[in-house]
């Protein structure tokens, strides 16, 4: 039986998350439990990250269960984790969030910071440009997925060529004349800017995409 | 490739029940909203959005349970509505499975309200719900409305779109009580005057009648385009809004 556990820290729309998990995983028979604890979530098969709200506010509730020491740990077995929206944002070094700079988790280089478009929140079904090797879009590459967020990552700065690293897949998403990272797949730390609980049918395909690799 | 237009069907819901004709021919059971949303789910709705119009407030937890249920079984977005006064309202709404919470009256009542809950979860879950009418008497020409229209606010609409928009509204519903039921179009003035105001996505409503009428509120500044009765009679269907959007030159999912 395949377990996936969702980190329950106070931030996110959590039932919604453990019913995609479930439903996309129901060929599978995977098990979903809903957890702060710290055990739970490291002996997982799989973890999410949700994350709804601010940067900051996620960090505070994410400290308060111990999470970076959990996805630390996870990633140091080689174990899968998949963060979602803010849950991505948090995995990268600093977040800028009305000029209040925060401390990430620092798994990736990088800043997150608010999206220069006309209109924002981007808000709605926007297309991506994943990388031609993705695991996470393999046959709903040119699907449409559901993103509300008013921050995002404009540039990507881990530089992998060269280095002992396995260069991490990268997806963009181009909008109102921006650009930001909208998943990234780099061994067992994958994360959406988008909401794949939330994206239909192009969303339970890329959980079962990420289930298979359980 | 660009942001897809969302083709929003709103459902009113009281005591539990989805009200205000519902004509659908493949349905089990026409009023319960559960089922309703799974209808509109496989439509291709992009969105879903139920108003609580439940008259008083001992019956909310009716609708916790539904939206509980709602998204336990429906995989898209889902703003709820209606009855929301305070921070913990909305607090309750998104632990039930909302993604979005809509709010209307209260926030004119104490517009601060606005940045209470944007600032506890975020501006992108507040959708500042504006019933809206052309008054001479208001610089812009359109006055804010409460009670389903029947009375005036006082304060010009378009200011309070602008103003709600800097206290941390994160998108706005803008609907015409002018054009509410008419089926003779959107008012697409309003949405222009609405879209020079703020730069948070603008969802237009009201009037939406024929497949021709949705194509100019997108032209007009709208992100979104919301409807009610024409999706319950079946008067029109998302896939065919969605085509015309398409053959408009607009990009839809």
């Amino acid at each position: 039986m395949t377990t996936v556990a969702v980190l329950d820290y106070g931030s996110g729309n959590l039932r919604s998350a453990v019913r995609a998990v479930e439903r996309a995983g129901e060929s599978r028979g995977v098990d979903v439990v809903l957890t702060a604890d710290r055990e739970v979530a490291e002996q997982a098969d799989g973890l999410l990250v949700p994350g709804v709200g601010a940067f900051d506010a996620c960090m505070k509730g994410l400290r308060a269960v111990d999470g970076e020491r959990i996805i630390e740990r996870r990633l140091i077995a080689g174990r899968p984790v998949l963060g979602i929206c803010v849950g991505m944002q948090i995995l990268f070094a600093e977040g800028i969030e009305h000029g209040v700079r925060s401390t990430g988790c620092g798994e990736w280089p990088g800043t997150v910071e608010k999206i220069q478009a006309p209109i924002v929140p981007h808000m709605g079904w926007d297309t991506v440009e994943p990388p031609a090797d993705t695991v996470m879009f393999a046959g709903i590459e040119s699907e449409r997925f559901y993103f509300v967020h008013s921050y995002g990552v404009r540039e990507w700065l881990l530089d992998a060529e060269g280095t002992a690293f396995r260069a991490p897949g990268v997806t963009w998403t181009q909008y109102g004349g921006d650009r930001f990272v909208s998943a990234v797949e780099h061994g067992p730390l994958w994360a959406t800017q988008f909401h794949p609980e939330k994206s239909g049918d192009a969303g339970r395909r890329l959980l079962e995409n990420w289930i298979a690799t359980l | 490739m660009s942001l897809a237009v969302r083709v929003i069907p709103c459902l009113d819901v009281d005591g539990g029940r989805v009200v205000k004709g519902v004509n659908f021919v493949d349905l089990r059971d026409a009023g319960d909203p559960v089922e309703m949303a799974r209808v509109y789910d496989a439509q291709g709705a992009d969105e879903l959005t139920f108003l609580d119009i439940t008259a008083s407030s001992g019956d909310r937890s009716t609708t916790y349970d539904i939206v509980g249920q709602t998204a336990e079984q429906v995989f898209i977005p889902l703003t709820v509505g209606g009855g929301v006064r305070a921070v913990e309202d909305v607090d309750r709404l998104l632990r039930a499975g909302a993604d979005k919470v809509g709010i209307n009256t209260a926030a004119i009542a104490r517009p601060d309200v606005i940045g209470e809950i944007a600032h506890r979860f975020g501006n992108q879950v507040l959708v500042l719900s504006v019933d809206a009418r052309r008054a001479d008497d208001q610089p812009s020409g359109f006055e804010v409305t409460t009670h389903g229209g029947r009375r005036s606010a006082g304060i010009d609409a378009i200011e309070w779109v602008r103003r709600a928009s800097e206290l941390g509204a994160g998108e706005i519903l803008l609907n015409s009580m002018d054009a509410d039921g008419t089926q003779a179009g959107f008012d697409l003035e309003m949405i222009r005057a609405a879209r020079g105001a703020t730069d948070v996505p603008l969802i237009a409503s009201g009037g939406a009648g024929r497949l021709e009428h949705f194509a100019p509120a997108v032209d007009a500044g709208a992100d979104a385009v919301l409807a009610a009765s024409v999706f319950h009679f079946g008067t029109l269907t998302i896939p065919a809004v969605k085509e015309t959007l398409r053959g408009a030159g607009h990009v839809v999912r």
